[in-house]
């Protein structure tokens, strides 16, 4: 085992030593019911896909996997132990990407639990499996977007909640960059180009094309790059910061 | 053998370290003494990679500290102050995480966490999470960590703070058992630790050093009217300290 997999190992371990991460399950898989049941009309729609289930991830994700994102550095700075763990034989990347991956994996296995509604549907009608596996995909990348944004704030700040304002904020601007709340304040005044770069970093586009099924490499790749960047962020940030 | 030339680290108004040099062999206990705020942390934390100086460089056994991080790491093992260690989970855990990362396995890695566990006597806590720990029992865990891999060099900030005095003893006794051929670098505040432990102290004051030289030297040193209280040798060695860094120190 790598040292990658030997942090990633800690940090899963340590969701699940406290109430986290069995919290985090619960609420995830009861707010997707509401939000598929209640607001999305799952049953008055008549249709047999998953559509409104996976439509409200990319909010439900804005506040849920702050959450767990805030703790990953602000918690070590807090407590010290990011000297310990800097002083290890270990490399800045391998604590990053295992902190990262197990996050990612705990929300993972979060949205692996949500599985009873594919027997539902499943149940119910005939959908195309091909497509709700697409949309699973793209709602586990979309939340891997979600926690490099979070990991990134989480190595700003010592203070856990001020990560998790920070890490919404933050999430919310690229959500919603393609709606107009954020396209008003440049439009008018910023060129076009700039305008379509903005939109083009909304989450809602790239997640809603893959839900519809498109699996389209450029959608795969907008949110590996996400991840990537907010990762080398995290890195950056941490290795400026780490002492103060 | 550890090699520190001239490093000096800035912060943003002032100047915590200011080109300190000097070297460490093995067999050596270095204490490491001078006022809060002298530089003491800061130096341990350059030694052990956590900050980068702002110039100069550090050698551990002839690995560079910056270009070859991990080589130099591996042989140093390090408690940083306050002894931080995970709250949320067991002292055997911890220690289990610790020595993977250290790249132990199998029989060996049983056998030296068996080993520390006895060393500083946490046997009565292995299941225990290191949050309902007592500050001495959390210090001990630090130690544990530091001393698993018996690594070659050993650095403590401050590795009795929060201790008892039988468990002062009893630490104290642990790093003159190491020693042998070993370097070790102790911080601490308390001198009779230095006297009672060390093979050589170094006293820095503002970030420089102003002394350099076996306890029993500087102690030989203190002048006279520093000395009120007592004639004892740690009281002479107090009278040496007070008398290079108080204010007004020449």
């Amino acid at each position: 085992m790598g040292k990658t997999g030997i942090i990633f190992k800690r940090e899963l371990a340590a969701y699940f030593s406290t109430p986290l991460a069995y919290v985090f399950i619960v609420i995830f898989l009861v707010m997707n019911g509401i939000f598929t049941f209640d607001l999305g009309g799952f049953f008055i729609r008549g249709q047999a896909d998953l559509q409104p289930f996976f439509s409200f991830h990319p909010w439900l994700y804005l506040f849920m996997i702050p959450a767990l994102a805030m703790g990953l550095w602000a918690d070590e700075r807090k407590s010290g132990t990011i000297e310990l763990l800097m002083t290890l034989p270990i490399r800045l990347r391998d604590a990053v990407l295992g902190k990262f991956l197990a996050a990612w994996v705990l929300s993972g296995i979060a949205l692996l639990l949500t599985f009873p509604i594919w027997i539902t549907v499943n149940y119910l009608g005939a959908p195309d499996n091909g497509v709700i596996l697409a949309a699973y995909i793209g709602s586990w990348l979309m939340a891997g977007g979600f926690l490099a944004i979070g990991s990134c704030m989480s190595a700003l700040t010592r203070n856990a909640v001020i990560a998790f304002i920070l890490t919404v904020a933050i999430c919310f601007l690229f959500v919603s960059s393609g709606s107009p709340i954020v396209l008003n304040a440049f439009s008018g005044w910023a060129p076009q180009i700039l305008l379509d770069a903005i939109a083009a970093l909304s989450f809602l586009t790239h997640f809603d094309a893959i839900n519809k099924g498109v699996l389209d490499i450029r959608d795969l790749l907008f949110f590996t790059a996400v991840i990537s960047a907010w990762l080398l962020a995290s890195a950056i940030v941490i290795e400026i910061k780490k002492a103060n | 053998m550890i090699e520190i030339s001239h490093i000096t680290r800035k912060f943003e108004h002032f100047t915590a370290v200011d080109d300190l040099s000097f070297t460490v062999a093995e067999g050596e206990v270095l204490g490491f003494l001078g006022p809060n705020g002298a530089g003491k942390s800061t130096t341990m934390k350059i030694i052990t990679g956590f900050l980068a100086p702002s110039s100069g460089s550090v050698r551990i056994d002839g690995h560079d500290i910056a270009d070859d991080p991990i080589a130099a790491k591996a042989l140093i093992g390090y408690l940083p102050e306050g002894a931080p260690s995970y709250p949320d989970m067991s002292v055997l855990d911890f220690l289990e995480f610790i020595a993977d990362i250290r790249g132990l396995t199998g029989e060996h890695k049983q056998q030296r966490i068996t080993q520390v566990i006895n060393d500083v006597e946490l046997s009565s806590v292995g299941h225990q999470t290191i949050e309902t720990l007592s500050k001495g029992f959390k210090r001990r865990v630090g130690l544990a960590q530091a001393i698993l891999h018996d690594p070659k060099v050993l650095i403590l900030d401050e590795p009795t703070d929060g201790l008892d005095p039988n468990q002062k003893h009893q630490v104290r006794n642990l790093i003159r058992n190491l020693a042998k051929d070993k370097i070790v670098i102790v911080s601490t505040h308390i001198l009779e630790e230095v006297s009672a432990v060390c093979t050589r102290a170094i006293i820095i004051n503002k970030g420089r050093i102003v002394a350099d030289g076996a306890p029993a030297a500087l102690e030989a040193q203190a002048p006279a009217e520093f000395m009120i209280e007592t004639q004892a040798a740690p009281g002479k060695l107090e009278a040496f300290f007070r008398s290079v860094t108080e204010p007004g120190a020449k």
